[in-house]
């Protein structure tokens, strides 16, 4: 295997004695969709909030491409190419859409402008673009907080895309979206990754989604790892099968 | 058709003190604390709201004064020292404020304004203390002009600021800064998640508005002939406040509408009622209740709101 993109070594995480990460380490691979699935309240955001910078655990260390991360902010982990999408969408809920998505695409590509506008014609077709893609094409003029919650959470997607990341942590991305939007915002996210070489992360509730989508399982319970392998070994694993798929 | 009605505008005013010209001195000054206003209504789109910023008013007022001492007399460098001299103390003092919010924000901005209030008024030697310093009539380009044919310039100057500095101003909101200053208040999470240093985002913003507030201050120093402590006073402050409230902070021209709308029923009320500040109570409340959009929503096109 190829030296691991992203890697979590030993971390310890406890809130008021509840242990959210006890000794977990893991190891995310270029190109992987892993996925993370386990009981609510088991530590999984809390995961992505380390790996991410916006917490940082009682022990352990936190590697991208081998340099420690562990104690940087949030905006200097993305400013190396990680981009996360949240459980609960993070908008900016009184701007346009199509603000929140050019916002995004201009933190990579010339915030400190004060002179041009944030509205370029370029910019505009990459965020339509990108709209399209999560198939959010006619809303783009709306203001996000008038949005379906469905549809926060695939603007959440977008805005996280557009940061063009090499790794995107995405955090229950099918959550709140309707089930006959969801396979179509998979198939859509899927072949985005593949197209712009995007490793990712995926928490995910919906079995069916993880047993079709993703390259490897992690099963995560009480802030351990109990099982780990491709969707179908998981699965048939008993064990996994009573604590989590039947909970889920 | 908005740009009419703005152009429409900007040539009643100029022609006003042809008709009535004690108007001059009045508007004049409105559109010096609309440049003020103007300042604390960019940073209230990051939803951080400055009892401070007569401060800033203040500095650059003094600097003029200061300048004037030391020899300079030319109004051009005047404004453009004094303003810069604002901007700095502006940068210096928000590198420590931008890191706070809300009511703390607000507050700090309080606290440092009295501070240098009290400076002004304490330290008699270099600020003359409470009388204050002159701010003598300076050339404009070299000319050398009587007191009333500089007050003509000076208010047909600053309305063509007004003008200038409007447009930069609203230029610098519809930036990827400006946005990024909006989604401070919005979602400052998400602004970090992309990468965006909101400390930067809003030491910029900061020291624009102090900037903004300086140039207002150095117009009202040269319209007065003077410049007190009580110009940093925080009742100062917190006119221009409720001028940014007044005029609504959704666009540019709402703090010079705040302003002219105030110091014109200023001068009028002041003529027939001593119950000023009644007055203002009054129209800050219906304001506020029926039309939050500000003063200047009443002209602004209402934005396309889907349901
Ligand atoms: N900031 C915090 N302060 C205190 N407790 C926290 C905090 N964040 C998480 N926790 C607790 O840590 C545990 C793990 O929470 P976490 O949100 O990581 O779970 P999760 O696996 O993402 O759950 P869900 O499936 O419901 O999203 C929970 O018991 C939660 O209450
Ligand atoms: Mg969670």
């Amino acid at each position: 295997m190829t030296p691991p993109i992203l890697e979590a070594r030993n971390l310890h995480v406890a809130f008021n004695g509840v242990k959210a990460a006890d000794d977990v380490s893991i190891a995310i691979g270029d190109g992987e969709f892993l996925a993370i699935i386990g009981p609510n309240g088991s530590g999984k955001t809390t995961l992505l909030n380390i790996c991410t910078g916006y917490i940082r655990p009682r022990s352990g260390s936190v590697l991208l491409d081998g340099h420690d991360i562990t104690r940087l902010s949030p905006r200097a982990i993305a400013r190396r190419g990680v981009a996360r999408a949240f459980q609960i969408p993070q908008l900016f809920s009184a701007q346009r859409v199509i603000d929140n998505m050019m916002l995004a695409l201009a933190a990579t590509d010339g915030l400190w402008s004060a002179v041009q506008p944030l509205e370029t014609a370029s910019r505009r077709d990459e965020a339509r673009a990108l709209l399209d893609l999560v198939g959010l094409a006619d809303d783009a003029d709306r203001i996000s907080s008038t949005l379906p919650e469905g549809h926060r959470k695939l603007l959440d997607i977008a805005v996280a895309l557009a940061l063009k990341p090499r790794l995107l942590l995405l955090d229950e991305p099918t959550s709140g979206v309707s089930a006959l939007e969801r396979f179509p915002l998979m198939e859509a996210l899927m072949a985005a990754l593949r197209q712009r070489r995007i490793t990712a992360l995926f928490v995910e509730h919906d079995m069916d989604v993880v047993a079709r989508y993703a390259s490897r399982v992690l099963v995560w319970n009480a802030g351990n790892i109990m099982a780990e392998g491709r969707p179908d070994e998981v699965f048939s694993n008993a064990q996994v099968r009573q604590r989590v798929v039947g909970v889920a | 058709m908005p740009t009419i009605i703005a152009a429409a505008a900007v040539l009643v005013i100029a022609l006003l003190p042809q008709v009535a010209p004690w108007l001059q001195f009045v508007l004049t000054l409105a559109i010096a604390k609309g440049f003020a206003a103007l300042g604390v209504a960019v940073l209230l789109r990051a939803g951080l709201i400055s009892i401070g910023h007569a401060m800033f008013f203040a500095a650059s007022a003094y600097a003029v004064a200061f300048l004037a001492r030391a020899g300079v007399n030319d109004l051009g460098l005047l404004l453009i020292l004094s303003v810069l001299g604002g901007a700095f103390v502006g940068a210096v003092a928000g590198a420590f404020l931008v890191r706070y919010r809300a009511i703390f924000f607000a507050m700090l901005n309080l606290a440092v304004s009295m501070v240098f209030y009290a400076l002004c008024a304490k330290l008699y030697g270099v600020t003359g203390g409470t009388d204050g310093l002159p701010v003598p009539v300076p050339a404009v380009f070299g000319l050398v002009l009587g007191e009333p044919a500089f007050k003509s310039v000076l208010f047909y100057l600053s309305l063509g600021l007004m003008v200038l500095v409007g447009l930069a101003v609203r230029r610098y909101l519809n930036s990827p800064l400006g946005h990024a200053l909006s989604a401070v208040h919005t979602n400052e999470i998400r602004l970090e998640y992309l990468g965006i240093p909101v400390w930067a985002v809003l030491l910029i913003a900061y020291v624009v508005s102090a900037a903004l507030a300086g140039l207002g201050g150095a117009i009202a120093g040269f319209a007065i002939g003077r410049v007190v402590p009580d110009f940093a006073f925080w009742t100062a402050s917190g006119h221009l406040v409720l001028i940014a409230v007044l005029g609504g902070i959704g666009g540019v021209p709402g703090a010079f509408i705040g302003a002219l709308f105030l110091e014109l029923l200023h001068s009028a009320a002041v003529t027939v009622t001593d119950s000023w500040n009644l007055i203002v109570g009054m129209t800050l409340i219906i304001v506020i209740m029926f039309m939050p959009q500000g003063v200047y929503g009443l002209f602004a096109r209402k934005e396309a709101t889907s349901l």
